[in-house]
This record gives structure tokens, C-alpha cells and sequence, in this order.
């Protein structure tokens, strides 16, 4: 596992292959997840490839948020696995996983409320820090590059937000849109390689999902994957360069945003009609 | 030092933006000139403040060990977010290896013991929270609450601990007589140097506590710096995002676990630290001095200035450790009034008088987007965690 | 250790054992009730005991009883001060409710705070209590009420009104009248309440409020209403435990509140805070234990038994042994 990776250059162009070509990044395998007598999902299957915008659509109860959490490592499969880059991530700790590389924002936003923005950017920043309380006591070296880098990105991510301004004030003083910049941009410094975004445009007017549109566009541009929930399907089709259709735990149908508008069974779901009057 | 914030904590604030915003050497000379007042303070037994009847400088030394007691627990308490209502455990330990070591079973000089001391209280935090911190935090107040009477009590119960009578001959500090000092005396109005009235400079004595809170100042001042240090780097931002919350640091990589383990490890090593100069000034220890009553009134000492913010911490244990002392007239009624002082704070100041940051700059800027977007910006009011 | 102790004396260190664990039971669900709906350490519970003690004795005194009256009226004159210590109790938990939180939960502040206001009600009502001699003495009041408020620090005694008659030999320890109505009326206050708390429409409000206040808000539960009663319900529980307690011990003074309380809030605990079986279980669990370790250690370790009982079952359960079933579901 790589502990340290150079933060990548801000800018990069996007890889213009067609996604299905490029390596895995993550390979959720035959996940099965239960609750007591609750079967949250259903020996679900879908890889994730580097550098593409994969969305993650299904009605409400689907398990799209339960399907995050066993990513992240919230919760432990029943069954199944998940690869990342090729390495399972069955038994690890939750910030285990996120120093692996794969960081996530929340549904309801969980920011660091009595802490600075800076601050709460600059924790996703430590993730890849190792700076203990006797460097910090002395100031040794180590403490000192490991904060001006991990400030210096900080300012660098608020920056890429647009929420520079903001930088010195409490988290819970920032705009509900600005919070949810905020939880991106906190996610984005742990330095990952897979980004999960759980509904992020949740509580959003049409003029500013189009712009979180653009901005999740130039996330990705930066180099970095995105795993994407969402309700708003205009949004979802707009964006993502596939989509993974949950329903009822079980994944109903898989492909590119055109393919998913056409498919009986995702409208069927969406529409609420039963599958066999749909097809 | 803290006796110039405390008295008007609300003009306090706006005093720190004024010294916040001061040029470098201004604010140096401005902080050592306050630290040499604090350093002269039972030399100059200025009327009102010093307390009628009592040895003046074994009341302040009472106040840095409280001071000392609150930075630690300010670590627990207000930057990881764990409930801890057994601190004095830690203390007791701190105290009474010292006692055994230089007293009770062994002749150690005091400066071998104290490492020891800090050594045991601070292995006492790891072995108690490696099991514990990982029950919920409700849970941790009542397993510390817990820990803080079973040491008391085995404390109580055992021969080899002195049992219910307590250790005696704690041994002191080394200190040489260098010269001494005359102290002023106010008894005609106008203060006058008093040379019958004199503290020898660092003779750590049984009559003249002095030297003795110069050594608890001293080492709170360091505590202090130390407790920036480590605030203001890694360690500190990951103890409050594991307060804030705990899932969510979790999820950006935070260990939590480790941090909140190195937090009670950090703050028995500073209560371990207090329990030892304690037992040393004291000379004398028995586990009354070791009640459940003291972790609570350290914890209000904590929560009263404000946890989270350490001037905040020292005005409180400021006001617990020398309000008693200074109204002992009323002694019958100084718990009573105490009760209420603590009531009266939750329900009408729920931040503590000197509520953690709401940073000189972040006010600065948010007067600057007020004015960029013609108060469009309505965020005015500060909004708790 | 001292095992043949332990196993000569087995039956009466049980039965007292349990007889002690009710009274805890009973404190304990003032503090596993509130904590269920608020979340919050009801740290004046202790207080709200130790009020109850004093108005049983109060009355008692009152009411003229010592040893000599006859059996009747001696049951009257209990009976009477069962009722005093519970309204008591009663009416000091909804101060502390009224005072100490209110103002707080309606500004929805840290509870770390609430702790720190209820830390500060215990400390004003127990010193009230212990310094009530000078209380009096501002109305002019000390020599007329003498009898009830002199030695205001020290231990003050309830006359035996109740004689302690043998009922039955249990495995050879003469069960005494008082061990079994400890006992049985623990057991049946907790089971009437358990009842209420279940089916009643105020016991379904207090539920659906320790489920979620703001859910069972919108559904129409007065949560201040729901929090009331909880207090309510925990003071009437505490004043019988604190009648039940005089009838035991005959003696209290104006800090007896504070080891019963830290006891009590363990057995919650140990039981399972937020869960009213948890709270009877982990009472008689703590009692019992208690005994027995001081039989078996010697009487000085009692209290480190207690505590060390805590510790260990909440290492292996976090939960408590019942869990917490009134608790909020986290993430």
C-alpha cells in the first residue's frame, strides 16, 4: 500500500480512452449485506475504472448508501468482496481504507463544525501525515513540512472550491452550499485515488447543481475517480460516464447514461411499476 | 497571568483581539512584563486580592496546581471530547508514588521520584483506556468515575499505602539560599517594603510557600507553551475532529483510537505531574485528599472557563482553586454558593466565560465579505458545536 | 479471602444483598429513564433520594412515631411517609427539571453543560440539606423545629416502628418482614411501572421521545410534557426507594444522596442505561455482588467491588447486560 504519494499536479488533463478500457480502480464483488432479517444488498457486482465518473442511482432504500459504507468500511460485508486496485479491503480499519485512497463526503453533512475551515480540510491533509506529539512538541522538522504541505494543499483544495474566503471561519458559520464544498474539499485532501460523493447536490437549486455538475467534471479532470450518489437524475446523466441502477439491494441494470434512459426495468423502478407489467 | 483575564472575562475577549493584533516585539514584552507580575504577586500581597488570614502564597500555589490540574484535563475533556470524571486518579497516583518513594519505603530525592511519578500516573492513563475508550462516551464518564474511587479506596484499605493515616515527610525540592526578598506590607495604606517579612529565594520551607508557587508557576507556563505546541499541529486538529466527530474523522483517516488513547495518556501525565508537586508542598498525603469531589471540582474548573480554550481553563481554575480560599468567612456556605455559581454559569453562559475561539480573523473577514456584499452575508451569530 | 465466611453467612449476605440491589433498582430508573429520553446524566438524582429520606423521617417524627406506638398505627405512620418521601421526591425532580434543565435543552446546549448545571442542583440541595439548621434560623424557625432540623452534618436516626419480626428461615437466615417488603415492593413498583411506561399514552409519549424526540414531536408527543413526566416518574421511584431505604437502615444525613446515587447510576449502567428491566437486573446484580465481595474481601472493599464489577461487565458487554433498549440507535 502506498503510504505516501506526491500530491498530484492540480490540472491534469482528462484521459480521453473510453473508460471500460482502463484498469479497475474498484471491484465491488458479489456483496451481500444483511441486518438481522434485513437483506440491505444483494450479491451486488460493479467495477469502478480509473478516471471515470461512475453514478449510483436507485429509489429511495435502494442500498446505495449502505453500498458506500461497506466501501468505506463502515460496515462489514455478509458476504462478497471488494477489491481495491486489486487488494481486498476485507478487515481493515475505516481510516485504514481511506489511506489506501479512497475518501468519501456524507449524505448529511458531517463537517468538523468548531473547527476552522482550513482546519477541517487540513485533517483529510494529515491523512497522509505521521507527525506525533513529540515532533510537534519540538517542532522537529517533520512536523514543520508535514503542516506547511498540509496547509498549503488546504488553501490549494478551498481555492479549487472557490471557498478561499472562508478559510478561517467555524465550518458551521460556512453557507449550507459552502459546507458541502467544504466536505469535497476535506475528502479530496486525504490525497485519494476513488472519490465517493454521497449525494451531493442534496438540497441544491437547478443553477447550483449545474455548477457542482462542472465541478465534479473537473475532479475528475484533476486525475481522480469519483463514485457518484445521486437522486437527480438529470444531474446523474449528465455527468457520470456510466451508471450501476440499484433496487431493492440488487443491482437491476449497468451502462452508459443513454443506455440506463432506455432500460425498462430502471424506469419500471423509477416509475414504481411492477417489473412484469414493465417488460 | 491568568489574574489579568479573570476578573472581566467579557472585556477579556476584546483584550485578546487588541494583543492579538499588536506588532511581535510589543506583544513579547507585553507577556513577559505579565509574568513577572504573576512571579511577584505573593511579594506584593496587594490588599483585596491576597486572602485575609492565609498564607498568600500557598493559596496561589493551590491555584497552579489547580491550573495545572485543568490544562490536563483540558486535553481530555475539551479537545478529544471524553468525559472523564476520575481524573483525581491520576493525581492520587502522581502523589502517592511519589510519597512511597521518598518517603514511605525509599529515601529518593524528590527530582529522581517525579519522572517515576509522571511515569506511573501516565502508564495508569494507558492501562485504563486501552480497555475503556472504546465503550461510548457516556460510559467512559462512569468507568473513570469508577477508576477515581478504586484507587482512593485501595488507597484507603492498604498498609503498604499508608491506609486511612496517609504518608508523611514527602521530601522536598533541593533549593539553595541565594538571598532573600522583603515582601510589601500594606497595613499603614501606602505599600512599604516589610524586611521582617521575607521569602528566601528558593528555599522550598514548611512557612514559606513562595518558592513553591514559583515552581507550580513555572511549570505551568511551560504546560502552556507545551499545550500550544501540540494543539496547533496534527495531534491537536485530529483530538478535536474526533470530538466534533468521531465516525467522520474516522473516515478521513483519522485513527481515532490512538488519539484518543494518546489524549488520557497525555492528561494523566500532567495530572500525575500536579499530584506529585502536590504531595511535595504539602509534605503530608492521606486519601481524603483524593475524593470524588475534587475530579468534579476540576472538571468545573475546566468547563467553567470555557473547555476547549486554555486561557479559558486557567480563569476557571483560577476561580475554583481561590474563590473558597478567599471567602472563607463564609466557609459554611462555599459549597452552597459554588453549587449555584456553577448553576447560574450553565444556564446563562453555557459557553464557559471565555468560550474556545471564534478566531480574531475569522471576525476580521467576515467583516470584510459584510461589507463585499453589503450585509448580504447574514452569519452574524456564532453557532455551537 | 475468606471463603468459609462467605459460605457460612451465604443465605442472609444474598438476601440482604437483594434487599439493598431494590433500592438501588429503584434510584437507578430516575437515572435510566432521563437518560433514555435526554441523554443526559441526571447527576441531582442522588439529591432527589436524599430528600426523599428526610421527608420520611419528617413525618415520622411528626406524626409522633417511636418504638412504642402500636403496630396500626406505626403502619399508618409509615404508610404516611411513604407518601411524603415520594411526593418529596417527586417535587424536587421536577424542580430540577423546571430549574436545572429546562432553560438548558430549550437552548439545546452540550450536554457536557447539563451535566455541570445538574453538578452545581446537587451540590445547592445537599448543602440546603446539610446546612438547614441555618436555613431555619433566617425565618427564626431553629427553635421551634429543633427536632427537625438540629444536627443538620451528622447522622439523624428514624425510630423503629416496624418491629423486626423472623417470617421465614431461609437455608438459616431468619428472613426478616422488613428484607421481604423491600423486596417485594421494589419488585411491583418496577413492574407497575414498566407497565406504564409500556401502555399507557404517556408512557408511549416517553418512549417515542427517547426514540426520537424530533419525529415524535411532529407526531404530536408535548415532549416537555414527556420529559416532565419522566422526571416525575423517576422522583416517585426514588422517594419509595428512599422510604424503602429508612425502613432498612433507619438513619440518613444530608450527603446520603451522593454514594447511593454513584451506585445506583452504576447499576443503570450495568444493566443497560435507557432500559427499565436493566435498571431492576443490574440493582440486584450490584447488591448481591457487593455482599457477597465484602464478605469474601472484608467490608473496606465494598465499594471497590462495585466498581470493579462495573469495569469488568462493561469491558466484555458495552452495553450493559440487557442493552439499551430505550437508547437512540447511532451512527
Amino acid at each position: 500500500m502506498p503510504s505516501k504519494r506526491e500530491p498530484r499536479p492540480m490540472g491534469r488533463p482528462a484521459v480521453p480512452e473510453p473508460s471500460l478500457e482502463r484498469a479497475k480502480i474498484l471491484d465491488v464483488q458479489d456483496l451481500t449485506l444483511r441486518f438481522g432479517g434485513l437483506t440491505a444488498l444483494d450479491g451486488v457486482s460493479f467495477d469502478i475504472r480509473e478516471g471515470e465518473i461512475l453514478g449510483l442511482i436507485g429509489p429511495n432504500g435502494a442500498g446505495k448508501t449502505t453500498c458506500f459504507n461497506a466501501i468505506t468500511g463502515v460496515y462489514r460485508p455478509t458476504s462478497g468482496d471488494i477489491l481495491f486496485q486489486g487488494t481486498s479491503l476485507a478487515g481493515r480499519k475505516r481510516f485504514q481504507i481511506t489511506k489506501m485512497g479512497i475518501a468519501r463526503t456524507f449524505q448529511n453533512i458531517r463537517l468538523f463544525k468548531a473547527m476552522t475551515a482550513l482546519e477541517n480540510v487540513m485533517v483529510g491533509a494529515d491523512a497522509q501525515h505521521s507527525t506525533g506529539i513529540m515532533s510537534a512538541l519540538f517542532r522537529l522538522p517533520k512536523h514543520r513540512r508535514e503542516e506547511q504541505e498540509g496547509q498549503d494543499r488546504a488553501m490549494e483544495l478551498l481555492r479549487f472550491m472557490g471557498i478561499q474566503r472562508h478559510a478561517d471561519e467555524l465550518a458551521a458559520n460556512l453557507s449550507y452550499g459552502d459546507q458541502r464544498r467544504l466536505e469535497i474539499a476535506r475528502a479530496m485532501a486525504t490525497n485519494p485515488k476513488l472519490i465517493c460523493l454521497d449525494e451531493p447536490a442534496a438540497g441544491f437549486n437547478p443553477a447550483e447543481k449545474v455548477k457542482l455538475m462542472e465541478l465534479i467534471r473537473r475532479v475528475r479532470d484533476q486525475g481522480y475517480t469519483v463514485l457518484l450518489i445521486e437522486h437527480d437524475m438529470k444531474l446523474v446523466m449528465g455527468v457520470t460516464d456510466r451508471i450501476v441502477v440499484l433496487e431493492f439491494g440488487r443491482k437491476i441494470a449497468e451502462g452508459s447514461p443513454a443506455e440506463i434512459r432506455d432500460n425498462p426495468a430502471v424506469i419500471a423502478a423509477y416509475l414504481g411499476v411492477d417489473e412484469e407489467d414493465a417488460s | 497571568m491568568s489574574t489579568a483575564v479573570s476578573a472581566r472575562p467579557k472585556r477579556g475577549a476584546g483584550l485578546k483581539g487588541r494583543v492579538v493584533a499588536m506588532p511581535k516585539p510589543l506583544k513579547i514584552t507585553l507577556w513577559v512584563l505579565l509574568a513577572l507580575l504573576a512571579y511577584a504577586l505573593p511579594l506584593l500581597e496587594p490588599p483585596i486580592i491576597s486572602p485575609p488570614g492565609t498564607d498568600f502564597g500557598g493559596v496561589l500555589f493551590t491555584v497552579t496546581i489547580y491550573c495545572l490540574v485543568a490544562l490536563g484535563l483540558n486535553i481530555v475533556v475539551g479537545y478529544a471530547g471524553l468525559l472523564d470524571l476520575g481524573y483525581v486518579g491520576f493525581y492520587a497516583i502522581g502523589a502517592y508514588t511519589a510519597a512511597i518513594l521518598t518517603s514511605f519505603h525509599a529515601n529518593w530525592p524528590l527530582l529522581l521520584a517525579l519522572p517515576v511519578a509522571v511515569a506511573a500516573s501516565t502508564l495508569s492513563g494507558v492501562l485504563l483506556g486501552a480497555p475503556t475508550l472504546r465503550v461510548r462516551g457516556d460510559y467512559l464518564a462512569i468507568v473513570t468515575l469508577g477508576f477515581g474511587e478504586i484507587i482512593r479506596l485501595v488507597a484507603t484499605n492498604t498498609e503498604w499505602l499508608g491506609a486511612a493515616k496517609g504518608i508523611s515527610n514527602i521530601d522536598r525540592p533541593p533549593g539553595p539560599a541565594l538571598f532573600e526578598i522583603p515582601h510589601l506590607n500594606w497595613d499603614t495604606g501606602t505599600p512599604l517594603l516589610d524586611f521582617n517579612d521575607t521569602t528566601t529565594v528558593l528555599q522550598f520551607g514548611v512557612l514559606d510557600q513562595i518558592p513553591y508557587y514559583w515552581l507550580g508557576l513555572t511549570v505551568v507556563i511551560l504546560m502552556l507553551f507545551a499545550d500550544r505546541l501540540v494543539k496547533d499541529s496534527r495531534v491537536g486538529r485530529a483530538w478535536e475532529a474526533t470530538r466534533e466527530d468521531e465516525d467522520a474523522a474516522e473516515l478521513m483517516g483519522v485513527p481515532t483510537f490512538r488519539f484518543k488513547l494518546l489524549a488520557f495518556a497525555t492528561g494523566a501525565f500532567i495530572g500525575g505531574l500536579a499530584g506529585a508537586l502536590y504531595a511535595s508542598r504539602q509534605s503530608f498525603i492521606n486519601p481524603l485528599s483524593f475524593l470524588l469531589l475534587y475530579s468534579i471540582l476540576f472538571l468545573a474548573a475546566v468547563v467553567v472557563g470555557g473547555q476547549g480554550n486554555r486561557w479559558g481553563v486557567l480563569v476557571g481554575a483560577f476561580l475554583v482553586a481561590y474563590l473558597p480560599e478567599r471567602f472563607r468567612d463564609f466557609a459554611d456556605f462555599r459549597v452552597l454558593a459554588f453549587g449555584a455559581a456553577l448553576m447560574a454559569l450553565a444556564i446563562f453562559r453555557p459557553e464557559g466565560l471565555l468560550p474556545p475561539r471564534r478566531t480574531v480573523r475569522a471576525k476580521q473577514m467576515e467583516q470584510e465579505i459584510d461589507a463585499l456584499e453589503e450585509g448580504a452575508e447574514t452569519d452574524g451569530e456564532t453557532s455551537r458545536a | 479471602m475468606n471463603f468459609e465466611f462467605l459460605f457460612n453467612n451465604f443465605p442472609e449476605l444474598t438476601i440482604t444483598g437483594l434487599a439493598f440491589g431494590a433500592i438501588y433498582a429503584l434510584i437507578a430508573l430516575g437515572y435510566t429513564m432521563v437518560y433514555g429520553v435526554l441523554q443526559l446524566i441526571n447527576f441531582a438524582h442522588s439529591e432527589v433520594f436524599a430528600y426523599g429520606t428526610f421527608a420520611a423521617l419528617w413525618t415520622v417524627l411528626a406524626l409522633g412515631g417511636d418504638a412504642g406506638v402500636s403496630s396500626g398505627r406505626g403502619i399508618a405512620i409509615l404508610v404516611a411517609a411513604l407518601v411524603a418521601a415520594m411526593l418529596v421526591s417527586a417535587a424536587i425532580a421536577l424542580l430540577l427539571e423546571r430549574v436545572a434543565y429546562r432553560p438548558l435543552l430549550k437552548r439545546n446546549a452540550p450536554r457536557l453543560i447539563a451535566l455541570i448545571s445538574a453538578i452545581g442542583a446537587s451540590f445547592v440541595l445537599a448543602e440546603l440539606l446539610g446546612l438547614r439548621d441555618r436555613v431555619a434560623g433566617w425565618f427564626g424557625l431553629e427553635e421551634s423545629l429543633s427536632e427537625y432540623v438540629s444536627g443538620a452534618r451528622i447522622n439523624r436516626s428514624m425510630p423503629t416502628l416496624l418491629e423486626r419480626k423472623k417470617l421465614f428461615s431461609f437455608f438459616g437466615y431468619d428472613v426478616t418482614v422488613i428484607d421481604v417488603i423491600v423486596i417485594v415492593a421494589a419488585i411491583v413498583m418496577m413492574f407497575a411501572l414498566d407497565q406504564f411506561v409500556r401502555r399507557s399514552r404517556l408512557g408511549r409519549g416517553i418512549r417515542a421521545t427517547a426514540q426520537d424526540a424530533e419525529t415524535a414531536a411532529l407526531m404530536g408527543v408535548n415532549s416537555t410534557r414527556a420529559v416532565q413526566v419522566t422526571f416525575l416518574l423517576g422522583g416517585l421511584m426514588a422517594g419509595a426507594a428512599a422510604f424503602l431505604y429508612m425502613l432498612k437502615i433507619e438513619t440518613t444525613r444530608f450527603d446520603v444522596g451522593f454514594l447511593l446515587g454513584v451506585k445506583a447510576f452504576t447499576a443503570a449502567v450495568l444493566g443497560g442505561i435507557g432500559n427499565l428491566r436493566g435498571a431492576l437486573l443490574g440493582g440486584l446484580v450490584l447488591g448481591v455482588a457487593e455482599n457477597w465481595g465484602s464478605a469474601l474481601l472484608g467490608s473496606e472493599w465494598r465499594d471497590v467491588v462495585a466498581f470493579v464489577l462495573l469495569v469488568v461487565i462493561l469491558l466484555f458487554r458495552p452495553t450493559g447486560i440487557l442493552g439499551e433498549s430505550l437508547g437512540k440507535a447511532r451512527t
